[in-house]
């Protein structure tokens, strides 16, 4: 079953195809590796899907539901949530507060007159301790590690308990122990039945989190397959991957 | 007496633009119009239409907040640089409403004679009486703006403040946000601008012109940025300052200047220093 499809997506910048006519589809409850040389679109394809930018052309399907048009505060009503490449955390607020924003209700007198205060807190609990960040849970975001922002948010994706996850680079510049966490959390999201779409550098991680893989170059679709077999194609490891 | 009054009216003034400026990361340079509009509702409601000062008031406040929509409305659709010079136009605008507008607003010539407020037969003098008033105001006003902050409405602010963009994704339509924050706030201003009036008795355009709005900047960030007790701090530093300048012997004719100055330099070594203001938690 997919749960999300995106046909002939096309975004420029200036002369540059950023993205050219691209369609994918991505199958409930798997993990999607999109997978390419830097450059390829791959993290323009996640910000257009999250209107993070307008696209020029192309449209998103949604759980059997067809999008002409879509803005990113309407994401979590798709079920969509993301990290960023760049971690964009709340730079100023607790480790909590980061937490606690995507967990708070949404509109403007709902969270004037909050009335699940406690409940959101130990959902946060739950979840920074998941991360192992409770106990720097008062300390500002900016004042953490690389990899301590990394796993907030992450945390914070998994907070907006979401069905579709798209994760960008998520293990770039941790430590062996923080990518066992985030490997454990991602295997818990997608046995929980969620849809992760993941992009990634590291071809061991690839291979050993990846149910689909999908290669992309300049803005193109380049191949897709099983991990074991797109990784074992010559001209995908030749052109794209440098091995 | 005369000084606690106009420190109260401007900690009023200073928490309500904190919520725009320090807690959503918005540089609103419009607060003088919601100041004016409060103080020119309330002087011509009472003058001219007879209102008690307690409805006069809650309707200024009504009327500010009204105008603080349709500003908002505009003003949400910016961010960053944008925002304070679009904000500053709304700011000009009004200073040429209140001058321009003679039929309502007797133009330069300003409004004469607002009456001293009356709450249930007492009537608050200048001085004490007008002093206690003012306290409560101010009590009332950090009381609503602390409940704000502390909120969880008040987290959504301060994510705004620190990435808007990023904050969309997780399913704020941050544009209700900003909006209900500044109508808050203009309300506030309003609010303001009525105690001043009613206190001063005579209004006029100038008080209510862009400089005023820059200075309540300065009363913002000198005090704290995202700091409900720095603008306490900020407003009794830029009320009192002039006296201190006395007090060191300087003479009355150059303090109005030296203040300026000092305002100014002071401003300079904060954003080179201490970004945040002197008891603020946070840089803009």
């Amino acid at each position: 079953m997919i749960a999300l499809e995106v046909k002939k997506m096309k975004k420029n910048f200036g002369g540059v195809k950023a993205v050219d006519g691209l369609s994918l589809k991505f199958e409930k409850g798997q993990i999607t590796s999109l997978i390419g040389p830097n450059g390829a679109g791959k993290s323009t394809m996640v910000n257009l899907m999250t209107a993070m930018y307008p696209p020029d052309a192309g449209k998103m399907i949604v759980h059997g539901v067809t999008l002409e048009k879509w803005k990113s505060y309407n994401m979590p009503t798709y079920g969509v949530t993301r990290t960023f490449q760049d971690v964009r955390l709340f730079e100023q607020m607790s480790v909590l507060d980061n937490v606690l924003v995507v967990l708070t209700e949404r509109g403007v007198f709902r969270s004037l007159f909050e009335t699940h205060g406690e409940l959101h807190l130990k959902q946060a609990e739950e979840i920074l301790k998941r991360v192992d960040l409770w106990k720097k849970r008062d300390e500002k975001a900016e004042d953490l590690s690389y990899g301590q922002r990394k796993l907030l948010e992450i945390g914070r994706a998994v907070a907006m308990d979401a069905d579709i996850y798209f994760f960008d680079e998520p293990f770039a510049g941790l430590f062996k122990e923080m990518v066992k966490t985030v490997v454990s959390i991602l295997h818990e999201l997608k046995n929980n039945g969620k849809t992760i779409l993941l992009i990634e550098h590291n071809m061991d991680l690839i291979r050993e989190l990846s149910d689909h893989v999908i290669v992309v170059d300049a803005g193109k679709f380049f191949a897709e397959g099983e991990a074991s077999d797109v990784l074992a194609r010559k001209d995908v490891v030749e052109a794209y991957l440098g091995e | 007496m005369h000084l606690s009054v106009l420190v109260g009216v401007y900690a009023i003034l200073g928490l309500s633009l904190n919520l725009v400026v320090g807690y959503s990361g918005l540089l609103s340079l419009a607060h003088a119009a919601f100041y004016g509009v409060g103080a020119y509702g309330s002087a011509i409601l009472m003058k001219d239409f007879g209102f008690s000062f307690l409805s006069a008031v809650v309707l200024s406040v009504l009327i500010t907040m009204a105008v603080g929509v349709l500003i908002g409305l505009v003003l949400s659709k910016f961010d960053g640089d944008y925002y304070a010079l679009a904000s500053l136009g709304f700011s000009v605008i009004a200073f040429g409403v209140f001058l321009n507008w003679r039929d309502l607003t007797n133009g330069a010539f300003g409004i004469f004679g607002i009456p001293k407020p009356e709450i249930f037969g007492y009537k608050f003098l200048a001085g004490e009486p007008y002093a206690f008033l003012v306290l409560l105001a101010v009590i009332f006003t950090f009381l609503i703006c602390y409940f704000v902050v502390n909120s969880s409405f008040g987290r959504v602010l301060k994510a705004i403040r620190e990435d808007e963009k990023a904050l969309q994704v997780f399913g704020y339509k941050t544009t209700l946000y900003k909006l209900a924050v500044f109508v808050i706030s203009a309300g506030l201003a309003g609010f303001a601008g009525t105690l001043y009036g009613s206190y001063i008795s005579f209004i006029d355009p100038g008080g209510f012109d862009d400089l005023v709005s820059v200075n309540l900047i300065v009363v913002v960030i000198l005090g704290g940025l995202a700091s409900l007790n720095g603008s306490l701090l900020g407003a009794a530093f830029f009320v009192l300052l002039p006296e201190l300048l006395r007090f060191v012997g300087m003479p009355d004719s150059i303090t109005g200047q030296m203040r300026q100055m000092i305002y100014g330099l002071g401003l300079i070594a904060l954003m080179m220093y201490r970004p945040q203001g002197i008891l603020g938690k946070f840089r803009l």
